[in-house]
């Protein structure tokens, strides 16, 4: 069994996101950059998968400029056996509908029967490139599982999901698509050796414009404001009679 | 330019989200049908005494009782040949669904729209909603989910017809095995007025239940940051953030929970924030309407004895 895991650069998730007034678009010019903390997750899944000997090979795929490139060390210093890299000229604005398109062309190039990957991309919060994937290529579907048991045969998964009610199992026969939640597992870190190791490994690059897919934007960004947490004028309080006057005060309770 | 409302039902009764999805639904079309996938056509009375709604579909069958995503989806896209919009509230319902129904339609779904500007523009947060982008959108078919806190929820007061459509189920490659539902007396997280949230710094699953004690008190929802959750204090369903539930209560409550940008996300918007805390320098105090900085423990047990 096969297992693509597709894998984004983003802002790391712990910097505060700032807005460029003059291009309306979100400043990642010297930004510090890491993997999107889900991507980790099934990166890490990925790997168990193989060490328990379940797949026969893992491929993690990204798509953008020369810079993806960091991120795809990453996923093979982390273990994975190979990376395939969709090289963009500029930083094209793509949306998960022509990721989506993009991956559907690997998976089948790949004849990958298994795809994990994050549930969102803690940038655009979208929540969409997995569920659309799936609906190209005609794959079984599991979002946001925190748990993921395969068959012994390898033809079917029973997953967890995380949902607003509580946790739904389902079972999903394979080929399919599982986008993973935070509480899945705790990914490894990439050792020393091994980021040496990852240079060594397979990383075949291809050019976006030779694979024909349209990518022209659906939407457009008009303007961004940085909305963030503003300051609020804080009151000390000291004791339970205290808190509960103001909120009585407040009208809150 | 009709619009269709994808219907989420808890039990019986039409979700808070969905009636959020209705008011947005209105600034795009004054024509709003409503879509029901259920195993139980008793349903449609819930959806039919809807304000704003036309006419209310209705795809019964027994495989919809825990609809699969192939399924569900593929149903949703043959019914938009009719509509121009398809609008439902956000939720794991929504988000596992549409995006699907979008591909299927060859549509850029448009996700947690906050505000509508016009027909084609939204607004939407991006990273965490530390960013607010106003976004247009070209595709002739327009697929989006719209945020619970960001919209009045419609009332009911309407007798719309209900039209029932015949539709073959398509093949599913997945199946329904069991829900481990959470289930609580307590007001429901995303619509309660009242929420007290617990961090890591409750330290442990029975020292939790000092903040269940506090939330009956106060008639309040329990919310829960991620490392809560982790920890296995609660479970994850509680968990209020970037990739938990968005609330927007007139009280929310912080206690032992540091602040980080992914929490804050899921509950800035609070009308009064109070925050307890033995950290001065916690992001969350900055948030603060009330900061009470004490050993949270001193405190929760002061305000479970006290007599309002
Ligand atoms: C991709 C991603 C998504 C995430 N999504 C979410 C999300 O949806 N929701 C979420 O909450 N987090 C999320 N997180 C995690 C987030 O970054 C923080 O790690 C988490 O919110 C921290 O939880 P906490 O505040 O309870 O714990 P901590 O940060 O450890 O804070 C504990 C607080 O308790 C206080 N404290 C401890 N003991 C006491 C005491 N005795 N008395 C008083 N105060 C005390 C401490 O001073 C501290 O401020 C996400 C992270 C990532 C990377």
């Amino acid at each position: 069994m096969k297992i693509i895991i597709p894998v984004k650069r983003v802002l790391d998730p712990y910097t505060q996101a700032r807005v460029n007034k003059q291009t309306q678009q979100v400043d990642l010019t010297n930004a510090k950059m890491a993997m999107n903390p889900f991507c980790e997750i099934a990166v890490e899944e990925a790997l168990t998968l193989k060490e328990s000997g379940s797949a026969s090979e893992t491929i993690a795929v990204s798509i953008g400029t020369d810079k993806t490139v960091d991120t795809l060390r990453t996923a093979l210093a982390m273990g994975v056996d190979r990376a395939i890299f969709i090289k963009t000229d500029s930083e094209l604005d793509l949306q998960p509908l022509h990721v989506a398109k993009i991956l559907a062309n690997i998976i089948k190039r790949e004849e990958a029967e298994l795809v994990i990957m994050g549930k969102q991309a803690v940038d655009n919060d979208n929540n969409q490139t997995g569920q659309m994937l799936s609906g190209l290529i005609d794959y079984s579907l599991g979002t946001f599982i925190s748990k993921f048991d395969l068959s012994d045969d390898a033809s079917s998964v029973e997953i967890g999901r995380e949902i607003d009610s509580g946790i739904e199992t389902r079972k999903l026969n394979l080929p399919a698509i599982v986008t993973v939640d935070l509480r899945l597992n705790e990914p490894r870190y990439a050792s020393l050796p091994n980021i040496m190791k990852a240079r060594s490994k397979p990383l075949e690059t291809i050019e976006l414009s030779s694979l024909g897919i349209d990518t022209s934007p659906r939407i457009k960004i008009l303007s961004v404001e940085e909305s963030g947490t503003k300051d609020r004028a804080s009151k000390q309080v000291s004791s339970a009679e205290e808190l509960f006057t103001e909120l009585n005060q407040m009208g809150v309770l | 330019m009709s619009a269709l409302i994808l219907i989420e039902l808890n039990g019986s009764d039409v979700s808070a989200n969905t009636r959020a999805a209705i008011t947005a639904a209105l600034n795009l079309s004054d024509s709003l049908d409503a879509l029901v996938l259920t195993n139980d056509a008793s349903n449609a009375s819930s959806v039919s005494a809807l304000a704003g709604i036309n006419t209310v579909k209705m795809i019964v069958d027994d495989a919809l009782e825990h609809a699969n995503v192939e399924v569900a989806s593929r149903l949703i896209a043959d019914v938009m040949n009719d509509y121009s919009f398809l609008v439902a509230g956000s939720s794991t319902f929504s988000k596992n669904i549409l995006p699907r129904v979008g591909a299927l339609l060859d549509v850029q779904p448009i996700s947690d729209v906050c505000e509508i500007k016009s027909k084609n523009t939204f607004v939407r947060p991006l990273y965490a909603g530390n960013v607010m982008a106003t976004v247009e959108t070209s595709d002739e078919t327009i697929v989006m989910t719209v945020r619970a806190t960001a919209f009045e929820h419609s009332g009911d007061g309407g007798s719309a017809s209900v039209e029932t459509i015949s539709a073959s189920m398509p093949s599913a490659n997945s199946e329904f095995i069991s829900l481990q539902e959470s289930v609580s007396e307590r007001p429901e997280l995303t619509t309660a007025e009242r929420i007290v949230s617990g961090g890591r710094g409750l330290g442990s699953k029975e020292n939790f239940a000092l903040i269940e004690q506090l939330a009956d008190k106060l008639d309040a929802a329990i919310g829960a940051s991620r490392a809560a959750v982790d920890a296995g204090f609660i479970s994850n369903d509680y968990q209020v953030g970037q990739t938990g539930k968005v609330v927007a209560p007139k009280l929310y409550l912080a206690v032992g929970i540091s602040g980080a940008i992914q929490h804050l996300a899921g509950m800035k918007d609070s009308q009064v924030i109070v925050v307890i805390n033995n950290d001065p320098d916690a992001p969350m105090s900055r948030m603060a309407d009330l900061v009470w900085q004490v050993d949270l423990f001193d405190a929760l047990n002061e305000l479970n004895a006290y007599q309002v």
